[in-house]
């Protein structure tokens, strides 16, 4: 096959590549450029936009012996997953950039070129397993539970999945350094990226504060009544409880936490920790990873609301576009705009994003 | 087969050059050295300075041997706004290479200079007219004026000789870099205070090029040191390459006028073939005066992130046109200058020829281009 292997400059696409050139392959290694202006990210990030990156990823495709080319995604990545993580965020909602940027960056505009341009697949460094079931090609979670990322890759219909390859699901992340060390590839110590990559500071809030303004406004608790005050609406997440710096104790100083957040009248609600509490979620925008389950049929399966979160037993339904959830047991702190992923057992069934809760 | 059409970036050292070479890294002694060995490599040294200096048309004391191309382009500009501390103004063409505009952009970041691009015609060869206005607006301020002798992404000639007449007094410094070797060039005749010369555009090796800089002038160095150069440039006399670069301006200058000519009915045969093979082509800088060696070609609704990769998967070596930046591409501000628009810009590939091209070469890239345009649109 003629295979990109989209190369972050980290040690997982590197051996990723490694492995996927002494397959036998006609691979070809690309950096994609992120941001139209590097030096931006260039200090401090942990992710994978900075000039330091890219030359990590051109030495580690050096060593390996494949070609490496820069593509200048700049663009795409700004119209598809920054703009988004804002707009998302202005309408009070959490949203998933590393999600997205899968979805149209990575298997769609790398994809799509890589395709016209005569490649068969897009190979990347995530921890996931393609495997060949019943169902077809469907995808499963890695056997590094630690690193699993299926849940970041749920949102690739059938097609992109198709064209994609995760050389490093069967093998856990201590072994993949092992091998970066044996191979040569010296990124092997490399820390891993944690970060959100287009916000090098780490500091979230103040980066959206810088572009949304800070438009102070009420926090208020159940019955409406003001209890603080705010400096940006979408600067608070669903569940948090530090930081909220509220005026008026409850009685017997029991905490708080953000229940909800209402962008159209910029104000955060507060409230006991029982009214996080939530059992029946609401996922739109479907997203099929395999074939579509039976509609308007319950199926048991489990949910995913977070990256690293914990598979949650449930029983889902689905009209197609939207997905419905009932968890077994209530979950604590659910945002909309956080993308939930339907899994049967290790297979990844869909993925949909949160648009209601209760 | 490797087919490589991208010697403006590099080309193949010849095989006199390199034997120089070896046999002058087997010669044990520092230039500077008074003891018999170092006479002995000062000898080479000097007798290659000569070599060069009777090749680019100028004394040999005229000349001071530097790392790089970059590093006598910085030298250049640098020196001669540093050693003028009463004019601030900086005039230099909107294509220069990098190693011009960088530092230029450095200086008036870091040390308050003014810069003022002179802009080309569609064509890329530097408008006369514009040029005089802005000189005469700003005579008195301008420290230096660099025009390069020839671009290096399109090939064209750019009038150097106008412009030391219009530049009068004003020092002009011209990056002489893709000329020499490849066309007559003449210091003297020329008439500019300083032009840059490399080895490695003409088959001599990395790591060694000239300034060349009129006699009796003193610019203020940017190296530091024993002041082996003229005392303008430090640095242990890199003896091996010198000894090289002249051996392969000595063969250039020898073979000039045939390889000018097999080279530039390559250039019109590369030129004819392309178009013919995808009609929609455009030959950005076809200008009346142009280097034998250099055709830029948009592809129209192609992207040359796609066209390289494509290019190189057939084992055919081109570039995007300058072949220093490490990171993203950004659109050609030499195609931007002439008028392309960024799209264009982006849609463009610069072949480029030299002493080992064959037709060969350009059958294989005519072979297989219209599939690769096909495949490489955005």
């Amino acid at each position: 096959m003629k295979v990109v292997v989209a190369m972050s400059g980290g040690v997982d696409s590197a051996v990723a590549a490694a492995r996927i050139h002494e397959e036998g392959h006609e691979a070809i290694g690309v950096h994609l450029a992120l941001s139209s202006n590097p030096q931006k990210y260039r200090s401090g990030a942990r992710g994978c936009c900075t000039i330091e990156d890219s030359h990590d990823a051109r030495r580690a495709a050096d060593m390996i012996g494949i070609p490496f080319y820069i593509w200048d995604m700049a663009e795409e990545f700004h119209d598809g997953v920054v703009e988004n993580f804002i707009e998302e965020y202005a309408n009070g909602r959490t949203p998933n950039p590393c999600l997205r940027c899968n979805e149209k960056i990575k298997f769609a505009a790398v994809l799509e070129r890589a395709k016209t341009m005569g490649f068969d697949a897009v190979a990347t460094g995530h921890y996931a397993q393609m495997r060949e079931t019943e169902y077809g090609r469907t995808m499963h979670r890695a056997v590094d539970p630690g690193k699993d990322q299926s849940y970041v890759l749920a949102v690739l219909n059938k097609e992109q999945l198709d064209g994609a390859l995760f050389p490093l699901g069967d093998t856990v992340k201590d072994e993949v350094r092992i091998e970066a060390k044996r191979r040569g590839l010296y990124v092997a110590n490399k820390p891993d990226s944690h970060d959100i990559c287009f916000i090098p500071s780490g500091n979230n809030a103040g980066w959206l504060r810088d572009r949304l303004g800070s438009e102070s406004g009420p926090i208020v608790d159940e019955d409406g009544k003001q209890v603080g005050e705010h400096q940006g609406a979408y600067t608070y997440t669903i569940g948090q409880r530090r930081g909220l710096n509220l005026s008026i104790p409850t009685q017997g100083g029991t905490p708080r936490y953000v229940l909800k957040i209402e962008p159209k009248t910029n104000t955060v609600v507060v409230g006991g920790k029982q009214a996080l509490a939530v059992t029946h979620i609401e996922g739109e925008k479907a997203i099929w990873c395999g074939p579509q389950p039976q509609a308007s049929k319950s199926h048991r399966g489990f949910a995913q609301i977070r990256a690293h979160g914990s598979p949650l037993p449930c029983e889902y339904r689905t009209d197609g576009a939207v997905i419905f959830v009932d968890l077994d047991e209530p979950l604590l702190g659910l945002a909309t705009g956080q993308g939930l992923v339907i899994y049967e057992n290790d297979r990844v069934v869909g993925s949909a994003t949160v648009s209601a809760t209760n | 087969m490797a087919i490589y059409l991208d010697h403006a970036a590099t080309t193949p050292m010849l095989p006199a050059a390199i034997d120089a070479y070896a046999r002058q890294m087997a010669q044990t002694g520092n230039a500077s050295s008074l003891h018999a060995q170092g006479r002995a490599v000062r000898k080479a040294v000097e007798e290659s300075r000569e070599l060069i200096a009777k090749a680019a048309g100028c004394d040999a004391s005229e000349i001071i041997f530097t790392a790089s191309g970059t590093e006598a382009n910085n030298l250049a500009i640098k020196g001669f706004f540093w050693s003028n501390p009463s004019k601030k103004t900086i005039v230099v063409s909107a294509i220069e290479h990098h190693a011009v505009i960088d530092p230029v952009e450095w200086l008036k970041e870091h040390e308050g200079a003014k810069v003022i691009y002179a802009p080309v015609d569609n064509l890329g060869v530097l408008d006369l007219t514009a040029l005089e206005k802005i000189i005469s607006e700003h005579r008195d301020d301008i420290a230096v004026i660099a025009i390069m002798h020839s671009n290096n992404e399109v090939g064209t000639i750019q009038p150097i000789a106008d412009v030391v007449k219009i530049a009068g007094d004003i020092p002009v410094h011209t990056d002489a870099v893709q000329s020499f070797g490849k066309m007559v060039f003449d210091f003297k005749a020329l008439g500019v205070t300083s032009a840059t010369i490399s080895a490695h555009k003409l088959g001599g090796p990395l790591g060694v090029a000239a300034l060349i800089l009129k006699r009796g002038l003193d610019i203020t160095p940017l190296l530091h040191g024993g002041g082996q150069e003229r005392d303008i440039r430090s640095s242990t006399v890199n003896a091996p390459g010198i000894v090289s670069f002249a051996t392969a301006v000595d063969q250039a200058l020898a073979n000039l006028r045939d390889n000018y000519s097999k080279m530039s009915s390559l250039q019109f045969q590369l030129r004819e073939d392309i178009l013919r093979e995808v009609p929609d082509a455009r030959i950005n800088g076809w200008a009346q005066e142009i280097l034998p060696n250099i055709l830029n070609v948009t592809f129209p609704g192609t992207k040359n992130e796609s066209l390289l990769v494509l290019l190189d998967m057939a084992g055919i070596s081109a570039s995007q046109g300058s072949a220093c930046s490490a990171g993203v591409q950004r659109p050609s501000h030499v195609l931007l200058a002439m008028g392309l628009s960024e799209k264009e810009a982006d849609s463009t590939v610069r072949f480029s020829l030299g002493h080992t091209s064959t037709q060969e070469d350009i059958d294989a890239l005519c072979g297989v281009i219209a599939d690769v345009v096909k495949r490489a649109i955005k």
